[in-house]
């Protein structure tokens, strides 16, 4: 198939098997996208790693060991998809670690207290699984069989950070201004989160049916689902035009788009402390991989 | 070495392609495979093969050289025969077996 038969095939739902031949465009389009989000899964775990040593609890601690054990877990995963399309790991890492390739944007901030391990737990993780469960129905079945697995575990995941808040709301006021600290810390990122507001017919990754839901489109499934858990609560949204119209459309003061771009092309307030540890980690671990290589040869 | 796991998700049931991972050796993949697919018990049992070991097949369809409708099941159009031996009957026409002497 060329590309044009190819965009056709897609878009009535077919999909690609690994080993089919791929024209180059689809090919470039399917590495950068897939690339990007194992790097993400991979920084991801970096922000709540900071806080297992810091954990209230036993039960916490094991909780979010475990969940950032299935974090990295996804990046191998899915930096597995990309080395059958081409690329080899050591490449993608390599790429992430100079500062080639990007990562979301949510994962170049700092977190200053639990609360902030509750919201990402709960909100950033509610943002990923609507972004995530836009690709079941990738058209390079590959990734579509692994996002099974990982969106089976993201779910318990937001169930981890959801348990987190509401301990903290049901707690002191200390704990409840954590909390709400937290949100207005978030707010702005989660709402970059899915992108500036591109037709999804004008989007290339929509049109190769790698993902199958416009940015916007996300943005307000993410809106409609979360906003309401978050005011139960007794917390606010830390935007004076959020509200919901009488169609059901969200209204929002417009994200900072500069932001999100000037973040994920890497000059976030964590950017280079977060790479500098991954570069860290890899240089000390290196003996391991050269070991096992060789207790395989 | 690329390995590709199947997985069966309650006993009895079909494997099903779950992923590939990359291992030196067996004993490597199949440590990975159990903490992929095996860390929260979600799977009965795994299959982890050899990528190289597997065939590929596309469009597998054998198609007929002959007319051989009699291996399907859209092979047999009954109803056409079944309506005729009906009415036969119901004009009056007696089973075999019986109303003779």
């Amino acid at each position: 198939m060329n590309e044009d038969e190819l965009r056709a095939y897609v878009q009535e739902g077919g999909q690609v098997e690994s080993g089919d031949p791929l024209p180059e465009a689809y090919r470039k389009a399917l590495v950068k996208f897939i690339e990007m989000h194992g790097n993400s899964e991979l920084m991801g775990v970096l922000p709540e790693r900071e806080w297992i040593l810091r954990a209230p609890t036993l039960q916490r601690k094991l909780a979010l060991t475990s969940k950032v054990q299935d974090e990295v877990g996804h990046a191998q995963l899915i930096y597995r998809v990309v080395e059958d399309l081409g690329k080899p790991r050591e490449a993608c890492l390599d790429d992430l670690l100079a500062g080639r390739t990007k990562f979301h944007n949510v994962f170049h901030y700092p977190t200053k207290t639990w609360g902030d391990v509750g919201v990402i737990a709960w909100l950033v993780d509610a943002a990923a699984i609507i972004s995530q469960k836009a690709l079941l129905k990738c058209s390079y079945a590959p990734y579509a069989r692994i996002m099974k697995k990982i969106c089976w575990e993201e779910s318990f995941h937001i169930l981890h950070g959801r348990d987190v808040v509401l301990a903290m709301m049901t707690g002191t006021d200390e704990q409840r201004e954590l909390v709400q600290e937290a949100v207005n810390r978030w707010w702005g990122p989660l709402m970059q989160f899915h992108g500036n507001p591109i037709p999804a017919e004008d989007d290339p990754m929509y049109q190769w049916r790698i993902k199958s839901q416009g940015n916007e489109d996300a943005r307000q499934q993410f809106l409609d689902g979360y906003v309401p858990q978050i005011w139960e609560l007794g917390l606010t949204v830390p935007d004076p035009k959020l509200r919901k119209r009488d169609d059901g459309v969200w209204k929002f003061t417009e994200p900072d788009w500069d932001e999100l771009k000037s973040v994920v092309t890497g000059h976030g307030p964590q950017t280079e402390e977060r790479l500098g540890l991954r570069r860290y980690a890899r240089g000390e671990t290196e003996w391991v991989r050269r070991a096992l290589l060789a207790e395989a040869a | 070495m690329i390995w590709e796991v199947f997985r069966q998700e309650r006993e009895g049931q079909p494997f099903q392609h779950a992923g590939s991972l990359e291992a030196p050796d067996l004993v490597f993949a199949e440590a990975y495979a159990r903490e992929f697919y095996g860390r929260r018990d979600e799977s009965f049992a795994l299959w982890i093969v050899p990528r190289d070991a597997l065939h590929d097949v596309r469009e597998p369809y054998v198609a007929p050289v002959f007319d051989r409708d009699y291996r399907r099941v859209d092979g047999y159009s009954l109803k056409v025969k079944l309506k005729e031996a009906r009415e036969r009957v119901g004009a009056g026409h007696a089973p075999p077996g019986e109303g003779g002497a």
